[in-house]
């Protein structure tokens, strides 16, 4: 195992924020009267940051990644993301994003539905024959092009997925619940194998989680958040070195930060309700 | 295989069952009226059902006789004349495709305008279901009379486009609208997710068209199709009764019921059923053929 002590590495604090939030609110209106979905989130994530944001339904984590994204709209406060708003973030391809479903297109092979972003933004043949088979042998899909979604597992689905979410090279990488539909074994694997994917491109990721070791296991920055009205109850900086075996969840250091988060979800969470 | 067949074979049997069992009462007074009139008494009973099987002009004719009918004006003949089913049948399958292919085009144009347009779905969408609730049977002499009219007078064209496109005319007006209605539903098939996906893509409504909606709807289209394609020949049919036309299965049928020919009002409805499952079947070949492109799971 390597050395504990060693600080994260990747956090560079002189470049300026992928995602800046502050004093975010964002309230729907349903039938049953308005239901605030985000009240008054600051939040600031660096370049290269793996951020977990981790509570209980309804705490509002999915929809600050949809605001990210540009598929929800704030109504109150700011968000910036590389600087921009979301939505000319978006316009300018900044994020790809994985759905908790695979959603990809029963119709198309596995290449065809890597192409998908590719044909969109008006790559030529080339250049996606070419980003096709770097990006599925990031996820270790070589071989599978030819196939159809339903001719793959679940697991193998959510990794031809996060294929297209990669394939157009964007810096950040939005990604809600991408694994919370799949075993526990299978899960343990693509955790591993996207830390790997996520140290060899130096992206920037947002991840969305219900569970506390997969958001210990994977992050630099934990996102504490509770639900009505949904706000950030913690900021945990991980320590945990850059290095991750999946045995370092066995480590005292991994359990202190795993009660940490444990801690915070009780903290906010009424069971009043 | 035998498995499947086996219970084909059953109900098949017990159609013609009892289609020859009713023809027997069906058929009985006009046959005793024969036996009356040639002072024919103590006819036994065998030779009795016999009789009411084989009349010349029988209320309800049998199997047999219909399907000799089918034979004697089809194969037994040349193509080439009107007394051919062959050539009543391709004067209306022409003008059915013909008005199918119009009516799928709209109803899928239709479509696309009501899915992408709200102020179109407002709008058309009580029309197009008002459409339908205008019995055909009142529409057609009128679509028939006033398009004729208008094909041949203003617009000069000779009277046989001009009833044949009379014709295609009602055709798509009855399928046009199962199209519509698949589609609407079809195009509005995609999920959220999907929707989303693209929207993340900065994907124009062009491109989300083609590559998510239209495939998508594949499925539905093909559905209400075949619904179309039957609903289009009874258009045609009906289409052909009120012409005066002297050709098409419509006319057959109109001609046989003229003269109380009943054996040729039912090999004209025959043909038209056979007519319609080809179709139908053909539409479901297309079908495997684009499943097949598509990669869709084997069924």
């Amino acid at each position: 195992m390597s050395d504990p002590t060693q600080a994260p590495s990747r956090i560079d604090t002189l470049q300026p924020a992928v995602v800046s939030a502050s004093g975010l609110t964002l309230t729907f209106e349903t039938n049953d009267g308005p239901v605030t979905a985000l009240s008054d989130v600051d939040l600031e994530i660096e370049k290269g940051e793996f951020v977990s944001f981790i509570g209980p339904s309804g705490c509002g984590k999915t929809t600050f990644l949809r605001t990210i994204a540009d598929l929800e709209q704030p109504s109150a406060g700011s968000i910036t993301v590389n600087g921009q708003t979301p939505e000319n973030a978006r316009k300018d391809r900044a994020y790809g994003y994985v759905f908790q479903a695979a959603a990809l297109y029963p119709w198309r092979t596995i290449e065809k539905n890597v192409a998908l972003p590719l044909e969109i933004m008006g790559y030529s043949r080339a250049e996606q024959q070419k980003r096709i088979r770097q990006t599925l042998e990031l996820v270790n899909l070589t071989g599978f092009e030819n196939k159809h979604p339903w001719q793959l597992s679940g697991g193998m689905q959510q990794r031809a997925s996060i294929a297209r979410a990669l394939s157009f090279d964007a810096d950040l990488l939005l990604m809600d619940e991408p694994f919370g539909a799949l075993d526990e074994i299978v899960r343990d694997h693509l955790n591993a194998e996207l830390l790997k994917l996520w140290s060899e491109t130096e992206k920037t990721i947002c991840f969305v989680t219900h569970s506390i070791p997969e958001a210990v296991y994977l992050s630099t920055k934990i996102v504490v958040m509770s639900p009505r009205p949904g706000r950030v109850t913690d900021v945990i900086i991980s320590d945990l070195p850059a290095e991750r075996p999946l045995d370092i969840r066995e480590t005292p250091e991994f359990l202190r930060l795993a009660a940490r988060v444990r801690d915070g979800l009780r903290a906010g969470h009424s069971y009043e309700e | 295989m035998s498995r499947s067949l086996l219970p084909v074979l059953v109900v098949l049997a017990a159609i013609v069952a009892i289609w020859y069992a009713a023809a027997i009462p069906v058929n009985a007074p006009w046959q005793e009226s024969i036996y009356q009139r040639a002072d024919e008494t103590d006819v036994p009973f065998s030779r009795f059902v016999l009789d009411t099987w084989n009349q010349d002009r029988p209320v309800l004719p049998t199997a047999h006789q219909v399907f000799r009918e089918l034979y004697n004006t089809t194969i037994a003949v040349s193509p080439t004349v009107p007394r051919s089913l062959v050539f009543h049948a391709w004067v209306t399958l022409s003008a059915t495709m013909a008005g199918f292919g119009m009516g799928t085009v709209l109803g899928i144009g239709l479509a696309v305008l009501i899915v992408h347009n709200h102020a179109m779905n407002r709008s058309l969408m009580p029309w197009i279901v008002a459409s339908q609730t205008i019995p055909i049977l009142a529409l057609a002499p009128l679509i028939v009379v006033i398009g004729f009219n208008l094909f041949t007078g203003q617009l000069g064209m000779p009277t046989e486009p001009a009833r044949f496109l009379s014709k295609a005319l009602i055709s798509a007006y009855l399928s046009f609208f199962p199209v519509t209605v698949g589609m609407v539903k079809g195009l509005r098939a995609p999920e959220r997710i999907q929707l989303d996906l693209m929207h993340t893509y900065h994907a124009s409504a062009t491109q989300t068209f083609f590559k998510l909606r239209w495939p998508s709807a594949l499925p539905y289209l093909f559905t209400s199709m075949k619904v179309g394609v039957a609903a289009s020949l009874v258009g045609t049919i009906v289409g052909e009764l009120p012409t005066g036309a002297v050709a098409g299965l419509g006319a057959r049928l109109l001609a046989g019921s003229y003269y109380g020919q009943t054996v040729q009002i039912w090999s004209a409805l025959f043909a038209a059923s056979i007519l319609a499952a080809l179709l139908v079947i053909a539409v479901g070949l297309v079908e495997r053929l684009v499943n097949k492109r598509l990669g869709a799971r084997a069924a």
